[in-house]
């Protein structure tokens, strides 16, 4: 259709006209008639025994409601929180999943651990209240440092896990990777931590809960990038209500970058509360709370070796994993540092064995789930910088090295040794145009420039890989997933021509109305601006898994351009019988159904008003024009790149700066270039932060030291350059949009890109990330 | 935040009147300093005495030999002076560069003395450049003021009212952030009077303190060739997640060379 | 303890409401008033997305008492289009993908109109300094960069 408004145009984004002026509907934007506020009382403590609550004081001040505790959940067999994926250990039995009650009753296990929730007429009065609550704590040890957790003498987390381990779980060939290292003419080897980050969407989580006594039904508005499966939890799991009996909403939403996936104690107790006390209940999380209590990512400890051959060939990868799951497995913990990141440690390369072994373990801190990029961003920086580490024991050009052990474009599909099969793409051709954006070769005489000012200049490569587009609901369900991963969507015509579309996958910054418009209008005809995007609510949307993983044009688009063509199907029954034609001769092109060889045509418009007002019209066809669509893909989706990063380092004080960034990824076909940009340099700000700024530190009781963002470095515009992407597009061979997703790649490529660069500036191994100045500047005069 | 009660002073005997009569008082200027950890429940005044409608407070006055600026005039203000940017240009580059450009236009000289937080900017103008801070009731020597963490010479209820700066022959002052607050890890304000040089460290102890060390050598050779096998001792240093007190004790001799490079 | 009748202009209106000394100007303008496009991040005044003007600057509003603002001229996000016709700023962060999420976004146009101000013509390196006080996850900054850089000089055209 229109080039204007069509698939591939950057069209400008319909949902900006409310943010911009101001007229956005976020959570805590909403207000229900009769509610009150609600405060959590959490534990002081990293690990203590609950001696006793007295909540008599805190009852009688002024304002407040309830104060509601553990025992009343469990008095009302309120069930605990879930873990959703059963990842099985090498031994083969099943993750440890410990119980997790939304208010803990008996014992706190990390510091911001629920134990109350006061409601009261104001959050002042609450939070007032909250302080009133005599908690009695028997302090226990707490176990921090998460390479310690399995070892002897580790405080325990959970007393029916032995060794505090989640799972023990290995993926790869074990004997063809020692075979492999056994003829290695070099092996390669690095310690890394991958830092435990802290996902700061800028809109803190909310929640407001409400029953209807007339229906005995409830409405959760709560900030969440999956709304259906929030109910499903919430329903089949913690009993709140039946799935008919209880609706989510999740409204404009100030970001999610993976902390909005779970279901968390908060909203839980929040639904649970309105019935209790018969009125809405309304909580709103504070930033201090937000470092307590969203999930953190990544917390990787890593030990890793590559073994090569005499010409650079990649002959095996051995990686010995151990991840921090926190203090209670949260919705999808167990699958982010085994599925989401063993599988692929193939990279981009044709390694010839792979073997990954990965010990989850209980600490006790904040829960840890995924984060941008989940997973994949651990598995790229640990290929990616051990490919550095060998390309500077070799004295070979980090691009050669890659270039030479690259999967040629004429290899797909792709069998990978870690389970998966690439799809398509074209990795060396990437590389080559991020090193022609990044003026690789002129690279030696800005060093040389650089160094005349007193700066050390470096620079770094990442050549990422990932998996997206999840998931394939049998291979998830095979390795032990307990849900499907397919997306749901309706199109709905209205009799005048205009549409609207519901649909599972959940925008939060994505720009969705936007994408999915264009992908109505590119097919339909549809006028732009006479698409509606319907998302985040249970009672409107038929059913959706939501957004995450880089997965709603991949999964959730494909889904509605299933749904599109059922319409025109449709509709090719209308005009035929209205072109007095059999179908066959009937063509549809640019919203338009023509019969073939003749100028005789009608739009679909037309046959969508004929549609609703059936007075001629084909026997026995039904009147409306409506269809929904269920997508499950055949596979992931492999976006992949090359990022080139160049930092200049301050040798005085160890400072950082990065100042020059270039890329070039491969999405598939693209739907709208300027979102998809706009994704990429989020992503890439959000890897530097982490490679550079961002880490959450906890002292040995337990406490969080970085609970503000006085103490959390949250990246700001002057910690970046201009940043310069490019793509390649290599569609996506088995969805109907040939599309494969972007939200991630940035997080994903980053790390390394400005680990790597760092340590060519310094000519070291490895520096640690966050890559603060102290930390450079003790690598630099160590 | 806990309740208190609010009071608005329209003068200066009047704030002061109000912080006598009224228990657990605090005088609120800018409130870039004293509102967050009231929002955290870290402090919990009982009255606040608002300063931001006394007039006489604000402003710059600036003659030959000093700068005199009133207790609640904004950083903004300050940074913009073509006054001070003339007379003291370290001034104004230290009140440009404190916190962002919305607290500029709230936070206060008087403010920012009052709370000494020990990785504040003023404070090491104040002491590097030997100011007096002149209060409702006395003249205090900036040597005498900064006495600890968040502690300073002002007794209960005393309000700073202004501060005066006598004019260098040159200064500067270079600040190495903390990523996350960006206050200073370190910050080293550096000054030249005739034979008198300060030198003059914020973030690496409870408050600012001078160092004799890079004075006495600045003074012989103001330049940082002077100062360059400067070791300040680690011990006693700050130290937490932001820096070790060895890479404070290594960025005091960076900055304080930069400074001296940059002073004018 | 006592509460305070406050009067204050917001938006060119003239607006009054009874409050607490501990409410803040963010909670006024947000729950009393309804005016909801300013938002807040976080509880220690550094992420800028409660920026608003008091007196044509840019103020943090979550720092700031609302009984401290009687009689003061507030302006918000809400006061900057008139009617559904954009302001030059407002345009520029659409047009140059400014925004994602747009929970940061209030703050960040409220910044770049003070920056302006001050600024008339500022360079990338002017707008990233001065963008200090406001924090954005997910733009990376990039866009609202170049959205600043034109909407100052979409505003320099009109005057």
């Amino acid at each position: 259709m229109g080039a204007e408004f069509g698939i591939g145009a950057s069209v400008k984004r319909k949902e900006d006209f409310r943010f911009v002026t101001g007229r956005g509907n976020y959570l805590d934007d909403i207000n229900r008639p009769g509610q009150a506020y609600g405060y959590f009382v959490r534990s002081p403590y990293a690990h203590a025994k609950i001696a006793g609550i007295d909540a008599k004081k805190a009852s009688k001040m002024p304002g407040v409601v309830r104060v509601l505790t553990g025992a009343d959940l469990e008095a009302d067999k309120i069930g605990g929180l879930i873990c959703g994926w059963n990842v099985k250990s090498k031994d083969g039995t099943d993750t440890r999943m410990p119980k997790h009650p939304a208010l803990a009753s008996d014992t706190v296990r990390y510091v911001g651990d629920a134990i109350a929730l006061v409601v009261a007429e104001t959050y002042a009065q609450a939070r007032d209240a909250a302080e009133a609550v005599k908690v009695k704590y028997d302090v226990l040890p707490a176990q921090i440092d998460v390479s310690k957790a399995d070892k002897k003498g580790a405080a325990i987390v959970h007393a029916d896990v032995r060794r505090n381990m989640a799972y023990d779980w290995e993926i790869g060939d074990k004997k063809a990777t020692d075979a492999a290292f056994a003829k290695a003419a070099h092996v390669a080897k690095l310690d890394l931590v991958n830092n435990r980050v802290a996902p700061n969407a800028m809109e803190p989580r909310a929640a407001i809960g409400e029953y209807s006594a007339s229906d005995d039904s409830f409405t959760l508005y709560t900030t969440s990038q999956n709304p259906h499966v929030a109910r499903l939890v919430l329903s089949a799991f913690v009993q709140i209500a039946p799935e008919h009996k209880l609706r989510v909403v999740s409204p404009d939403m100030g970001g999610g970058f993976g902390s909005k996936i779970f279901i968390y104690p908060d909203e839980t107790a929040v639904i649970w509360a309105a019935k209790k006390v018969g009125r809405p209940v309304k909580w709103t999380s504070d930033r201090a709370e937000a470092f307590q209590t969203d999930c953190h990512g990544r917390d990787h400890v890593t030990h890793v070796e590559l073994a090569l051959d005499q010409g650079g060939k990649f002959l095996g990868l051995r990686v010995s994993t151990k991840a921090n799951m926190g203090a209670y497995l949260s919705t999808f913990a167990s699958c982010v540092p085994s599925y989401l990141y063993g599988t692929l440690l193939q990279g981009q390369y044709t390694t010839g064995a792979i073997h990954c072994e990965v010990k989850a373990v209980f600490t006790h801190t904040t829960p840890v789930d995924a984060v941008r990029g989940a997973g994949r961003p651990e598995a790229t920086y640990v290929i990616e910088r051990i490919i550095d580490v060998a390309a500077r024991d070799l004295k070979i050009d980090p691009a050669d090295l890659r270039r030479r052990n690259m999967i040629q474009p004429n290899a797909f599909p792709y069998q990978t040794q870690v389970a998966l099969q690439y799809d398509s793409g074209n990795y060396p051709a990437a590389l080559t145009k991020a090193l022609e954006i990044a003026d690789y070769k002129g690279f030696a005489q800005r060093r040389d420039e650089a160094k005349r000012r007193g700066k050390l200049r470096g620079i770094g490569l990442s050549s990422y890989i990932e998996a997206c587009g999840i998931a394939p609901s049998a291979v998830v369900g095979a390795l032990g997933c307990g849900v499907g991963l397919y997306e749901g969507a309706t199109v709905r015509m209205n009799p005048t021509g205009s549409a609207i579309v519901y649909i599972g996958s959940h925008s939060h910054g994505q720009g969705h109305e936007t994408t999915f418009s264009q992908v109505v209008h590119e097919r339909l005809g549809v006028p732009f601006e006479q698409i509606e995007i319907v998302h985040g609510d249970t009672g409107k949307i038929p059913f959706g898994m939501g957004t995450y993983g880089s997965r709603s044009i991949a999964v959730g688009g494909v889904a509605l351009q299933n749904a599109v063509d059922k319409l025109i199907e449709k509709g090719r029954k209308i005009a035929a019988h209205k072109l007095e034609v059999a179908e066959s001769d009937i063509q549809f092109k640019d919203g338009t159904y023509s019969v073939v060889g003749t100028d005789k045509k009608t739009s679909f418009a037309e046959v969508t008003f004929a549609a609703y007002v059936p007075h001629n019209y084909p026997a026995g066809l039904e009147p409306g024009m409506e269809a929904t669509a269920f997508y499950d893909p055949a596979n992931f989706t492999f976006p992949a790149g090359t990022h080139v990063c160049e930092v200049e380092v301050d040798p005085d004080t160890g400072g950082v700066e990065v100042v020059k960034w270039s890329a070039c990824d491969d999405f598939g076909r693209i739907i709208n270039p300027m979102i998809v940009e706009g994704q990429v340099h989020g992503g890439i700000a959000h890897g530097i932060g982490q490679a550079l700024l961002e880490g959450c530190v906890y002292d040995k009781s337990g406490q969080l030291l970085t609970a503000s963002y006085m103490d959390y470095a949250m990246p700001r515009a002057d910690n970046f350059p201009t940043i310069k992407v490019d793509t390649i597009q290599t569609p996506c061979p088995h969805n109907a949009l040939g599309v494969k997703g972007c939200g991630e790649a940035g997080a994903i490529a980053a790390p390394p890109a400005v680990v790597n660069a760092i340590a060519n500036a310094l000519n070291v191994k490895h520096v640690e990330m966050p890559a603060t100045a102290e930390r450079v500047w003790q690598a630099l005069n160590a | 935040m806990y309740e208190f009660d609010y009071h608005k002073a329209k003068n200066v005997k009047d704030a002061v009147a109000i912080a006598k009569k009224q228990d657990e008082a605090k005088y609120l200027a800018g409130g870039m300093s004293l509102v967050p950890p009231m929002k955290l429940r870290l402090a919990k005044p009982g009255n606040l005495i608002d300063l931001n409608e006394v007039g006489e407070l604000a402003g710059i006055k600036v003659d030959g030999k000093t700068v005199a600026v009133g207790a609640m005039t904004r950083h903004e203000s300050v940074a913009e002076s073509k006054d001070v940017k003339k007379a003291i240009p370290a001034l104004a580059k230290l009140a440009g560069g404190i916190g962002d450009p919305q607290v500029r236009h709230r936070g206060t000289i008087g403010g920012s003395l009052a709370n000494s937080d020990p990785a504040a900017c003023y404070p090491t103008a104040v002491l590097g450049l030997g100011a007096t801070i002149e209060t409702d009731q006395r003249k205090i020597a900036a040597d005498d003021f900064f006495t600890g963490l968040f502690e300073t010479a002002l007794k209960e209820g005393e309000l700073i009212t202004k501060v005066v700066f006598p004019v260098p022959d040159k200064a500067c002052y270079i600040k190495f952030p903390n990523p996350a607050s960006r206050f200073s890890i370190v910050g080293v304000f550096v000054s030249k009077k005739g034979n008198e040089v300060r030198c003059v460290v914020t973030g690496a102890g409870p408050c600012v303190f001078r160092v004799k060390g890079i004075e006495d050598a600045l003074k012989k050779d103001f330049s940082p060739k002077a100062i360059e096998n400067y070791k300040h001792p680690a011990s006693g240093l700050n130290s937490d997640i932001h820096g070790s007190a060895e890479y404070r004790a290594h960025l005091i001799t960076v900055l304080a060379k930069r400074a001296v490079a940059g002073a004018e | 303890m006592a509460t305070h009748k406050v009067t204050m202009k917001v938006n060119g209106k003239a607006v009054s409401g009874e409050v607490e000394s501990r409410t803040l100007l963010v909670h006024f303008l947000r729950e009393t008033l309804r005016l909801t496009g300013t938002h807040v991040g976080c509880d220690t005044s550094q992420c800028g997305a409660c920026t608003v003007h008091m007196n044509g600057e840019s103020v943090k509003s979550c720092s700031l008492f609302a009984v401290q603002c009687e009689g003061q001229d507030i302006q918000t996000i809400e006061g900057v289009a008139t009617g559904d016709q954009l302001h030059p700023m407002q345009q520029a962060f659409k047009d140059n993908h400014g925004l994602q999420c747009g929970y940061c976004t209030p703050g960040m146009i409220m910044t770049a109109l003070d920056m302006v101000r001050r600024i008339p013509s500022p360079s990338e390196q002017e707008i990233r300094k001065n963008l200090e006080g406001n924090m954005c996850r997910c733009t990376g900054y990039h866009n609202i960069v170049k959205s600043i850089a034109a909407g100052a000089k979409a505003m320099a055209g009109a005057r």
